[in-house]
Parts: structure tokens; sequence; C-alpha cells
């Protein structure tokens, strides 16, 4: 029998089983550790640190001067479909028609959750590499599949292998939950890598969830080639991008998903009856992003691609040994030599030296020994940040100061 | 030809305050003892010319005035504007000086403790050197941004301090 907390649902089991027995994100409790806390310099963001650009904010102003604040068609603005459409064109060599192969989404997270809860049968298998975003399992155990993790390691690069994918088929695999470049670990998948996950893919008749929000976040000359882009993946894949990250546009709540007409419809379907449609004012937003933003989004890329090199060698120099990732904004060092778990060290760096990072674990059991440290944030931050780490590391292990 | 390298550096200078070489290097790959030679070498074609700090000083509760003058003046043979640009530069009451295009041609800023300090040297010291035609003075009532930076309080970071 479930209690809840005041005590209202004492007679009768109120909250289906199938949402109680998903725990709560492991991210929470940091969350409120940080909160009361004052001074604190926060690595754990998970999004951008900058403002959306002003001409796209202007845009919405404009907007709601005109009036328009009223719903949209279901599968989003026309003009924004064609303006998504035409850039999936550009940067991915992707052709979608912009009336039946494109789904305006509240962000990328519903589109993920209207994919899964369009494809999933009930006992229906999703893969799903991990350490990842913290919202795939529970999505996938909401519309009744059952997810079955691909750990990683620092090893393999936190990527999975095509072996990775054949130990776990089954009869009832039906979906690969890919994800890159990847939150928590920065790692994404070159072409060659990608074609010999493709192959699984095609052999084992898989479909692909390919969610590609960072796309547009990779560093170093690394290119991202989208899944769909792959030979024979369009198909199969229905790709998940949004606004959120490249255009730091977290709070407008908009994404997308693209793919074959026939699931992209079925995701439409669900989408008109739980949400009717994404709010008009992001949307007028994302249009003035994808016509003028671009410019202002390199300058955010060429950003984080100089914070990440700083984090990168400050985490080496201090003897944590760390893969040097090929996008996002996150990068997932190892703090095994402290001797501690991903949580004991979070906690002792948050409480000591007010530095707020997410545990690995947050993301999956195989982010054990490892943390993740977000670069969204000020360069003066990170260095200030990287000062106290090194502290409490040399506190833990005076050999470490040495090195 | 423009230096990559010595352009990156430029730009991080600028808007990083307090980057050090050894993490300039780190942030652009580069080594340290090279980055602190290119800073040397900037410093020597004085390319960098100084380290400024924005302050509010508003805030920090000193009260002074600012005025942008225009300033018409006559050009002379051979030198043009430069001579009495220098003559009005040189005043340590004036924090900078541009020649502009348009209907006047220095703009001129000055700072002073109050409004009258700074009419008396405009009518005093400005207004009386030879081939300045006339002054026009503008004072500045609030500050919004300068160098890039709002002094409205927008740079904040509002966002929660851990999220997914
Ligand atoms: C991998 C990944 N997918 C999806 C999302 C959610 O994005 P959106 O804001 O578009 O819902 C995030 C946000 O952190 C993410 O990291």
């Amino acid at each position: 029998m479930t209690l809840n907390s005041n005590g209202i649902f004492k007679e009768k089991r109120r909250v289906s089983s199938r949402v109680e027995e998903v725990p709560p994100s492991g991210i929470r409790r940091f969350f409120d550790l940080a909160s009361e806390m004052k001074g604190v310099i926060s690595l754990g963001v998970g999004e951008p640190d900058f403002v959306t650009p002003w001409n796209i904010r202007e845009a919405c102003v404009h907007s709601l001067e005109q009036g328009y604040t009223m719903y949209t068609p279901n599968s989003g603005l026309p003009e924004l479909r064609e303006e998504i459409a035409k850039y999936f064109s550009k940067r991915f060599n992707l052709d979608y028609d912009p009336n039946c192969e494109v789904l305006v989404t509240v962000g990328a997270s519903e589109a993920i959750d209207l994919a899964l809860r369009a494809l999933v049968e009930p006992g229906d298998e999703v893969l799903i590499p991990e350490p990842c975003f913290v919202s795939y399992k529970p999505c996938t155990i909401f519309a009744g599949g059952t997810p079955v993790t691909l750990s990683t390691t620092a090893q393999s690069g936190f990527k999975i292998k095509p072996e990775d994918i054949i130990t776990k088929i089954t009869p009832k695999t039906k979906i690969l939950l890919l994800s890159y470049p990847c939150n928590p670990t920065g790692a994404s998948y070159s072409y060659q890598e990608l074609l010999e996950l493709a192959g699984v893919v095609e052999k084992y008749d898989l479909l692909v969830i390919s969610d590609e929000i960072y796309s547009e976040l990779t560093y170093d000359g690394f290119k991202h080639y989208s899944f769909a882009s792959l030979p024979n993946m369009k198909e199969r894949t229905i790709v998940h991008n949004g606004f959120s990250k490249a255009f730091a546009m977290t709070g407008w709540r908009i994404g997308f998903a693209a793919g074959n007409e026939n699931i992209i419809s079925a995701m439409t379907k669900i989408h008109q009856y739980s949400i009717m449609c994404a709010p008009i004012m992001g949307q007028k937003a994302a249009v003035e992003a994808l016509r003028n933003g671009l410019p202002a989004m390199n300058e955010m890329v060429a950003e984080y691609e100089k914070r990440k090199r700083l984090i990168v060698s400050g985490l080496r120099d201090m003897g944590l040994s760390c893969i040097d990732p090929q996008g996002a904004f996150y990068v997932f060092p190892s703090i095994k030599e402290t001797g501690l778990t991903s949580e004991e060290f979070a906690e002792m760096l948050l409480r000591e030296e007010k530095v707020a990072v997410v545990p690995g674990t947050a993301f999956g059991e195989c982010g054990e020994g490892h943390v993740r440290c977000s670069y969204a944030a000020s360069t003066g931050n990170i260095i200030e940040a990287l000062n106290r780490m090194r502290r409490l590391l040399g506190r833990l292990n005076p050999k470490v100061m040495s090195l | 030809m423009i230096d990559q390298a010595r352009m990156e550096i430029l730009e991080l200078l600028e808007k990083g305050k307090s980057l050090s070489p050894k993490h300039i290097a780190m942030m652009l790959g580069k080594e340290e003892a090279e980055v602190r030679k290119i800073i040397k070498e900037l410093k020597e074609e004085k390319i960098i010319l100084k380290h400024k700090t924005i302050i509010d000083w508003e805030k920090a509760g000193r009260e002074t005035v600012e005025a942008v003058i225009d300033v018409r003046v006559s050009p002379q043979r051979d030198v043009g504007f430069d001579v009495v640009a220098s003559k009005i530069y040189r005043f340590p009451e004036v924090k900078s000086v541009y020649l502009m295009s348009g209907t006047y041609d220095l703009s001129v800023v000055v700072e002073g403790k109050n409004m009258k300090d700074v009419a008396l040297f405009v009518a005093e010291k400005l207004a009386t050197i030879e081939n300045v035609l006339s002054t026009t003075t503008h004072f500045r009532l609030k500050k919004y941004k300068e160098d890039g930076i709002f002094f409205t309080g927008e740079n904040e970071d509002n966002r929660m301090v851990v999220s997914p």
C-alpha cells in the first residue's frame, strides 16, 4: 500500500505502479542541496549560460505586438516547418516534406516521449546506451516498453559498438535510442562508426530514435552526421532536435522531430490530443532563429570550444583522466583515483568547496566513478571551479597536488 | 595578413578580464610560452595598450558628471585636425577624443566633479583653443551600456543551479 506524504490516499493505491516504480531523478537531490547554499559555482547546469540572442527575443516581442497569441496547426506553424525542412536539407543533406514529415513539439523532450509512445507495444524492448540523458528510461517505461541498457565505459570512449547491440538483441527488441553528441559524456560518433551501427540496425530490422539535440555543438573540426542521412536509415530513423541548446532557447520549449510520414503522423496524433500545439511565441522565435540566428549560434559554439579546451586541460592537469569530448557542453572526468563514489565525491565537492557537479550515476549505473561537469559557465567561473576542485583533490590525496 | 593566433588572443584578452597566459594557452590549445611571446609582441607593437576595468562609479558612490562635446574646428593646412585634437586630448579632464564625420569635427568626452566644473572647463580651456570655432555640450544623464556591459543588472545568471 502506498502512502502519500499528506496521508490522503491511505486506503487505495492511486498512483499506477508503472509510474511509482520509476525512481525520482538523481539530479533532484543535488539541486536541493546546491540551492540551499550560497556562493556555489555551478558546473551542474544542463543548459546554455547565454541568454537567447536578442534578435530572436525581439522577433517574439514583435509577434506579441502583432497579436500572435493563438493556437497554431497541430504540427506547428507552416513557416517554421518550412525552415526546419530547409535546415535539414542544408546541414545534413536530408530532405523531409514539411507538410507531413516534420512535427514541431514542446522541446525535444516531448518529441522523444511521443516517438516512444507511438512506437512501443507493451513489452517491446528499447536499447538505450548509458550513461545517457535522464528521460529515456522513464519515458520508455511510461510508454509500456522495457528499457535494455547498453553500458559504455571510458575505455570505449562511452560509445557503443555493433557487438554491444547484437548481444542484447531478443525477439522483442524494437528500437535503438541513440543520442550523440551525448549528455553527459560529450561523446559522438564518426561517420564510419555510425555506418557500422547502421549495419546492425538494418540487419535486425530496428527503428532508431536519434536524439541529436547537440548536433550543432561539436568542436575542433568534428563533423556531425545525422543518423537518418546514413544509407537506408532515413525510413527507420526519427531524428529529434530542437532550439534549446544550439540557440540558447531552453525556456522557449520548442523542439522537433522528422521522419517517415506514418510515424510522424502517429506522433502527431498523440501530440494533437495531449498537447494541441507548441506555444506560438516560441514558434515565432524559432522561425527567426533558423532564418537569422546562425551567426550568433556560431559565436556561442566558438566560445564553448575554448572553454572545453580550458576545462579538459585543467582537469587533466590535476590528475583526473578525462576524454576529450567531441560535442555538447559536458566533460565526464573519472574521479576513481579518489576512491570515492560519484555521489560521495560530488557531495564533498559541493559541501567543502561549493562547486556543483552532477554524479555520473544520475545518468546510469555505468556512470559510477565519473562526474558530469558542464562548461556552460563563464570562463572565470570555470577557472575558479577548477582551482577549488584542485584544492579538494589535494586534501584527498596529497600526491595529486604534486603532479 | 591577419594572424589567427594573435586575433584569438586579443579577443580573449578583451573579453576575459583576468585571463592568465596559461589559461589562454589552454583555451587555444597552444603552449604557454608561445602565448607569452605573442602577448609581449602585441604590447611592444602598441596593439595592446592597457587593461581597463569597467566600473559603475555611480553605484560605488562617486558622483561625477560626464559630457560629450561637439567641437567644430577649422582644419589647418598639412595637419588637418590633428594639431587641434592633440591640444584637446592632452588635458587630463578629457577622457576621449574622436574625429567625426558630419556636422561637427571632434567629439570630446570630458569628466568633471559637477556640471559647473565641466562648463568652466569648456568655456575657459576648450573654446579658447585656436581654430576651435564652436562647442556644443551634452551632459550624459544615465549609463545603460558601456563596452558591451549592461549597467542594469541584466548580466545576472538566472538559471537553476543544477539541471539535467
Ligand atoms: C540529450 C538531451 N536530449 C533532450 C534534451 C531536452 O531538450 P529540450 O529542451 O528540447 O526538451 C536535453 C536537455 O538537457 C538533452 O540533454
